[in-house]
């Protein structure tokens, strides 16, 4: 066993501290947490330095490293700011995953290197308005006509669409397949393909800086070479994408986690009480011994299913494992924060609040704490 | 253009608790997070942005232990091509001129146009190895550079001054520059430069291998010695008024008026 990052992982854990601690200032975090705006410019800054291509492939202007190198800098870019680290970890979501893994050689060509070197944004669109956790069945069909579908339906929370310039979509291509997810495909449909809208959701909880919004299509024609993959097979390769992005969320809940304890835990060492810094009271440095101890934890789940990942040997039953108890210590540990700051921390000047409001989304996206729940006892009750 | 960068591997001491070690001479280092050199940070953009222009080499030096790897390989991931750590359980506890001695016996059988390096060190803040090595290499030198304009083996250097004014002076090649913090803007680590970084080699050398005796280097190679190092104690310099606000205000008439103030 081994459970020491080596050098140039910490390399890397240095290079994007040092990043995120100079570009993610309070000021912007604070100004686009209001005005719930994309960070365009840091993302672009970011991603000019490799630090949102991580895992993809050098040979596609990525950085070739893998998913833990990965989680290593989306957990600094959440510790420095919960909604600025999601917004920018978020950027080129699981465009270039489905393509690696499905995509032709003209697809993988033209989509993955822009959004690698952050030239271009991506949105996964699969949640649907009535289909959210379950995504057996989907409204939005694509009905072939001639050498192109016609794609036709509403996506819902979808990460990035406002701002992306091309989408993935899972669509019901055969209607009567039984079960149904056996006829889902997936589509790269472009920005600005006539019939394809986007509608930002405005006012939502926290990670405000990652947008989110509402993708209605209507006839929306997308030629025979959109199809990722092959026919009906998208239900499955949805299923794979998120086996992966889930270890990253889990990531930015480990890393949100982090930057709320460090702040409570600087502000418990100079805040005084009873003429002692309120460290001194067991009540409120058990507090934080607990929270560093479930971070701890979260963080070794983390990394063993990102390190799984990495080792060709996925295992979603880890995977499900981190990102529950990940999501749940992070609402837990930002909870305590505001508490150890006290009547301080309700306000938003002093930041905990908003570790606090962006961490409930990691128990949220890309698979519920329930649907986690559920791939682990499915598992177990098959392996014991 | 051969650029040679001297670097520093210091602690981060701004905004750390600095505790004095049980020797009395040196800071406690548990748990301080350990860096490049503010001012040498600036030294090898500087060096790598004039590679960038001219071509050449960069090649950063350091005298340290092992942890001072990472700042060698953080030099290497923003551009520098080559990197040396000197090192040796007896360089410990030498002085700026013993370090000066260590980095010219180095140096000197190395090609070299141009060597930068900070014009001070975070830590100790002596500004003597610039100059020293200079004067033992036997080569020109301008400290406090803030801006370098390279010309057919000369350099028009602007030198910062007290009270907000600069000199500009030109300095013949082959020369050492000291450089001042904000001379540019240091570029970050990208991690298309760690990648790089991580398969550059770092050479180490030890005394043996410079061609320096036991007496060179350490205490006895240095003119300086550290005594002691303390926390300056604290003076009490603020006096409480009390009384109601006629009585206070009678009492700092009376204080400004015995010093001559009022």
């Amino acid at each position: 066993m081994h459970f020491e990052l080596n050098e140039e992982q910490k390399e890397i854990k240095r290079a994007i501290k040092e990043f995120c601690e100079k570009e993610f200032t309070p000021e912007l975090a604070l100004e686009l947490d209001e005005k719930e705006e994309f960070p365009m410019e840091l993302y672009k800054k970011a991603a000019k330095l490799g630090f949102t291509s991580m895992r993809i492939p050098q040979e596609y202007d990525g950085q070739g490293y893998g998913l833990l190198e990965d989680c290593i800098v989306v957990e600094e870019m959440c510790r420095v700011d919960p909604g600025l680290g999601a917004a920018v970890s978020l950027g080129n979501l699981m465009i270039p995953d489905v393509l690696l893994k499905h995509g032709n050689e003209e697809q993988k060509k033209k989509y993955i290197p822009p959004l690698a070197r952050g030239d271009t944004i991506s949105a996964a669109a699969f949640s649907e308005p009535e289909h959210g956790s379950d995504i057996t069945r989907m409204d939005t069909t694509a009905v072939k006509s001639g050498n192109e579908w016609v794609i036709n339906g509403s996506k819902e929370f979808i990460t990035n669409a406002p701002v992306a310039d091309i989408f993935i979509v899972l669509c019901q291509t055969d209607p009567n397949a039984t079960p149904s997810h056996r006829g889902q495909s997936i589509f790269l449909v472009e920005k600005g393909t006539p019939g394809l809208e986007a509608t930002k959701l405005k006012r939502k909880m926290g990670i405000k800086p990652c947008i989110t919004g509402s993708l209605a299509l209507s006839d929306v024609k997308a030629p025979e070479t959109s199809l990722v993959g092959e026919l009906n097979k998208g239900f499955y390769y949805a299923l794979e994408l998120f086996d992966e992005t889930r270890i990253a969320v889990a990531a930015q809940a480990v890393g949100m986690s982090q930057g709320a304890f460090e702040r409570a835990f600087q502000y418990a060492k100079t805040r005084k009480q009873f003429g002692a810094p309120i460290i001194k009271f067991q009540g409120i440095s058990f507090k934080l011994a607990d929270m560093a101890i479930k971070i701890e934890a979260a963080r070794m789940l983390t990394y063993k299913a990102a390190w799984l990942f990495d080792q060709g040997r996925l295992d979603p039953m880890a995977t499900s494992m981190a990102k529950a108890f990940a999501g749940r210590v992070a609402m837990e540990v930002t909870d305590e924060a505001i508490q150890i700051y006290g009547g301080y921390g309700y306000l938003a000047d002093y930041h905990v609040e908003r570790f606090h409001r962006c961490a409930k989304i990691t128990e949220i996206y890309e698979g519920t704490t329930e649907m986690q729940k559920l791939t682990i006892i499915n598992r177990l009750m098959k392996t014991m | 253009m051969d650029i040679i960068v001297c670097v520093k591997h210091v602690p981060e001491t701004a905004e750390a608790e600095i505790k004095i070690d049980a020797t009395g001479k040196a800071i406690e280092k548990t748990g301080l997070v350990f860096d490049i050199n503010e001012w040498d940070d600036y030294a090898l953009e500087e060096a790598v942005r004039i590679k960038e222009k001219f071509g050449g080499t960069v090649t950063a030096i350091t005298v340290g232990p092992e942890d001072a790897d990472s700042t060698l390989r953080k030099c290497l991931a923003r551009g520098a091509d080559k990197a040396i750590r000197l090192t040796d359980t007896r360089f410990e506890d030498s002085d700026g001129y013993a370090i000066a001695k260590i980095l010219q016996s180095t140096i000197k059988s190395l090609p070299f146009d141009l060597i930068l390096t900070g014009a001070l060190a975070g830590d100790d803040g002596y500004t003597m190895v610039g100059p020293i090595l200079a004067e033992l290499l036997g080569i020109s030198h301008a400290t406090m550079v803030k801006k370098i304009e390279l010309d057919d083996g000369v350099a028009k250097v602007n030198r910062e001054l007290e009270g907000g004014l600069e000199e500009m002076v030109e300095v013949k090649m082959p020369m050492v520059l000291t450089v001042q913090t904000g001379i540019n803007e240091p570029r970050y680590v990208s991690i298309m430069g760690i990648r790089k970084a991580m398969q550059k080699e770092i050479k180490v050398l030890g005394l043996a291998d410079i061609g320096l005796s036991e007496n060179d280097v350490g205490e006895a190679g240095s003119w300086i010695k550290i005594e002691k190092m303390f926390v300056p104690s604290v003076e009490k310099q603020a006096e409480f008024l009390k009384g109601t606000p006629e009585e206070v205000s009678a009492k700092i008439a009376e204080i400004l008026r015995a010093r001559g103030l009022i």
